[in-house]
């Protein structure tokens, strides 16, 4: 790893204001993907904020009819929150899917989002239940937010400061993970409010997370597993790595959508 | 350099280190406590498990200078006055090890699921929680078993 200047603001409003003045800065929320990449000097940035005491972005509230999660809030206590198990479910079973729990004892939701890796849990729980992402300088919608492998609307200096999931009559999530490092080969996450049936696919596509608009209409028509019998997702556009091609990633994401679907609540 | 100052094993302890120094790094060669190891040093495989205010992370992925202040318990903060802890004397018992190698990360990681789970563990719940412990020597079935005694084992401190 290659020396940097260390700091460590204690609260967002602090840390923004340290990145607006440091040059080649880097926000560092659990480390999970940031540690690992700078050891590999893969990153080398010249300052790293530490957001490891910002209290300001920590905490699960729930509020009407949605869920804002501070984007310090680390895996284990999404996947172990008891009012975020009753009011969205499915997203507290994502956070206790991914990696492992020494991982999730580390690892945040808003880093996940800013890192934006292909095969991450969170995009696909973002985009498919509609979420905001609200930063230090403005709010974005999660259809806007993703905008290619680890790219987002993000910009220099900006940070994360918490995310808003509207609360879905019934949401689920699935996934094939990697024997080996758990992430997703593919992951769906499938979501109903009202009318409404919103998919979304993470593992699979070549540009990261994206919507599964022909399994959307299936399950729009009636939000049951039977629906996808015969569904069959196109293989463009798919990965094809030595985990899995291209063919059988598209034939998984049907699967784990019928699974998704079956856990749906 | 900053001087980064913890508790570890109950002790106070400090050095001054440069900022990209890991946790692992400030333990076995500014400490000297080499129990814990690095195995891959990509956060896959739990060798380097150590429990930081009571959660077990993965010291090779975590910076020393973020943990200031922090309460850090490693193996060899687990025997107290020359008595194994419940955990390890069950990995003795049950073979759980052959090279050992993972066997520090392994206990850490075995304790940590016991804090979290309580002390009757189902074969399946171990193997999930311990997801994040490779071992390539015993195909994992005696570790299993020694977790399982150890919980049990615990349950008497």
């Amino acid at each position: 790893m290659y020396p940097f200047t260390y700091h460590q603001p204690d609260s967002a409003r602090k840390a923004a204001s340290v990145a607006g003045k440091a040059e080649d800065a880097k926000f560092l929320a659990g480390g999970m993907t940031l540690l690992p990449t700078m050891k590999q000097r893969l990153a080398s940035p010249a300052n790293l904020i530490d957001l490891a005491k910002c209290d300001d972005m920590r905490g699960i509230e729930i509020k009407g009819r949605s869920v804002t999660i501070g984007a310090m809030t680390r895996h284990v206590d999404v996947a172990n929150s008891k009012e975020l198990q009753e009011a969205i479910p499915a997203l507290a079973d994502l956070a206790g899917m991914i990696g492992d729990p020494a991982v999730r004892n580390r690892g945040t939701i808003g880093g996940s989002l800013a890192n934006n890796d292909p095969a991450a849990d969170y995009p696909a729980a973002a985009l498919a239940l509609g979420a905001t992402i609200v930063t230090n300088k403005r709010k974005i919608e999660a259809e806007d937010y993703f905008t290619g492998l680890f790219e987002t609307a993000l910009e220099e200096g900006e940070v994360i400061t918490k995310i808003t999931f509207p609360i879905p009559a019934k949401a689920g999530y699935e996934k094939f993970r990697n024997p080996a490092s758990r992430y997703a080969i593919v992951g769906v996450f499938v979501a109903k409010k009202g009318s409404e049936v919103r998919v979304a696919v993470t593992g699979a596509g070549s540009g990261g997370v994206f919507r599964a608009t022909k399994i959307e209409a299936a399950l729009t028509a009636k939000f049951s597993s039977k629906s996808l019998e015969g569904v069959k997702m196109p293989a463009e556009g798919l990965n094809s790595d030595i985990h899995a091609d291209a063919e059988y990633r598209a034939h998984l994401i049907t699967v784990m959508a019928k699974r998704a679907t079956d856990k749906a609540k | 350099m900053p001087v980064v100052s913890m508790t570890v094993n109950g002790k106070a302890v400090s050095a001054d280190v440069d900022s990209r120094t890991l946790l692992v790094q400030y333990l076995r060669e500014n400490l000297r406590l080499t129990g814990t190891h690095v195995g891959c040093d990509t956060s896959q495989c739990g060798a380097c498990v150590v429990h930081v205010n009571g959660d077990a992370l993965k010291s090779c992925t975590a910076l020393a200078v973020a943990l200031e202040g922090a309460d850090v318990v490693t193996i060899e903060g687990l025997a107290k006055d020359g008595k194994l802890h419940p955990m390890q004397e069950a990995f003795r018992e049950n073979h759980g090890l052959q090279c050992g190698f993972c066997t520090p990360g392994m206990i850490m990681s075995a304790v940590d699921i016991v804090n979290r789970k309580g002390n009757k563990l189902e074969e399946k719940l171990i193997r999930e929680e311990l997801e994040g412990n490779i071992c390539r020597c015993t195909g994992y079935h005696n570790i299993v078993k020694a977790i399982a005694a150890g919980a049990e084992g615990m349950a008497g401190q």
